[in-house]
């Protein structure tokens, strides 16, 4: 439970970086999303036991923060979740490749839940434009992010989950 | 007494001579005579003036580099101190600049009434989406659908708000609509935010003139945005003779990736006519 709740103060600090610096730190129309690549390293960490109460934290936070509708961001961090836990059990040998594997699949997981949630809210985007100035560069950043994001998720299980010496 | 005698007969003739060469060397008569002398000499006096500084300097110069080294480190230490003063002075002098415009604006606009200002803490984390955060809520009077304007133009409007910080949608964002008008020709139309963050006018009537350069302003329609409010001028025109309505691309005079503080329009409220909408009766 206490592990659980260790969530908060992390996904609320990352938020505030989010919102505050990396939002405004655009590739084209693109932006980076650093919660959506804790989610992924988190969930693909063989020692972490909470991936799912995280990523609900998370994906609540970022959901009651944005304007995207329909708590698309919740949605789709519990599916990402949902993919790297079971690409954790099947690819546990390489996780810094299913990181990269797992970001490049979120995220256009994600601009795709998007996509489908805004042109049922009302707002129909070009799926061109949306594709080459949008998703592409946002891609392209959480991918250069995803490394760091992995190694400081990793340090962050090692301190959460300790070895236990018997 | 005849030494005596001799001795001045001896100081007289060197005193008359001494005297002779004087005034020969006033009139100008010696001159020949003293280059000729004198210049061996100054060309030995060069010469060990210049040997004599070689030697100074040579025992000299390097407790002088080592004075200058330390001179030079405290300099740049203090030129790296004085450069951090100039960024921060700057910064802080952007920032009074910002805050004096917007100043400026509320008070040349007493008929608008009353402003609030904030600054802008954040973006939507999603990139679809043109929204941002300022750092003032309900607490400050703030409510949904206020405008909010810079001192150049308008930005957005409240679309949700908390006790302390409101979330603002750009007139760039995809899902905004504002309904302008087209000065000098006074056409109505709609303008619409775009993915790229790009904005366009639309439904302007065929028999409009719609050339660049024209103003784009808030018309007051539909009760969502005060009227006359600057947003942006026409920057090209699409017209094709088989369309309805035709169309044209509009700069924004606001910069919206450099928004740093922004006012909001506390005594307009949006109208609400979901009353006036029918619904089916079952």
């Amino acid at each position: 439970m206490l592990i659980s709740l260790l969530g908060i103060p992390i996904f609320t600090l990352l938020l505030m970086l989010q919102l505050a610096i990396v939002s405004r730190l655009p590739l084209l129309q693109g932006t980076a999303d650093l919660m959506l690549l804790f989610v992924i390293a988190w969930s693909l960490h063989e020692r972490v036991k909470h991936a799912w109460q995280w990523t609900l934290i998370g994906g609540t936070l970022v959901s009651l923060v944005s304007a995207t509708p329909f708590f698309v961001p919740l949605i789709a961090y519990l599916v990402a979740t949902a993919i790297g836990r079971l690409l954790q059990r099947q690819v546990w040998q390489t996780p810094i490749l299913a990181m990269l594997l797992m970001t490049f699949v979120a995220t256009i997981l994600y601009h795709g839940i998007t996509y489908l949630a805004l042109f049922f809210n009302g707002t129909a985007l070009p799926i061109q434009e949306s594709i080459s100035l949008v998703t592409l560069p946002s891609t392209l950043l959480n991918l250069i992010f995803a490394l760091p994001i992995f190694v400081i998720v990793n340090d962050l299980a090692h301190w959460v989950y300790p070895v236990e010496v018997i | 007494m005849k030494t005596t005698g001799s001795g001045f007969w001896q100081t007289a003739t060197l005193l008359l001579v001494g005297v002779g060469i004087v005034l020969f060397a006033l009139s100008g008569f010696l001159t020949p005579l003293l280059g000729t002398v004198l210049s061996p000499l100054v060309n030995v006096q060069e010469w060990l003036a210049t040997r004599y500084m070689a030697v100074y300097e040579f025992v000299t110069v390097p407790r002088d580099v080592a004075t200058l080294r330390a001179r030079n480190q405290q300099l740049e230490q203090e030129v790296t101190s004085l450069q951090a003063q100039i960024i921060e002075l700057q910064q802080q002098l952007r920032e009074a600049q910002v805050l004096y415009a917007l100043l400026d604006f509320a008070r040349s606009n007493p008929q608008g009434g009353q402003y609030v200002a904030a600054a802008v803490i954040g973006k939507d984390p999603n990139p679809f989406l043109k929204y941002v955060f300022i750092d003032r809520g309900s607490d400050d009077g703030l409510r949904r659908g206020m405008p909010v304007i810079t001192n150049q133009g308008l930005v957005g409007q409240i679309d949700a708000v908390t006790a302390t910080a409101a979330r603002v949608r750009l007139i760039t964002d995809p899902s905004s609509i504002v309904n302008v008008r087209i000065e000098p020709h006074r056409s109505e139309a709609q303008l619409v935010g775009s993915v790229t963050g790009d904005l366009t006018v639309e439904m302007v009537s065929q028999d409009a003139p719609l050339q660049p350069g024209d103003l784009v302003l808030t018309s007051g329609l539909g009760g969502t945005y005060p009227a006359d409010l600057l947003i942006g001028q026409v920057i090209s025109v699409r017209k094709q003779s088989n369309e309805l309505f035709q169309s044209a691309s509009v700069q924004p005079v606001v910069d919206f990736s450099t928004l740093q503080a922004v006012l909001v329009i506390t005594n307009f409220r949006p109208v609400d006519f979901s009353p006036l909408i029918p619904t089916s009766v079952p």
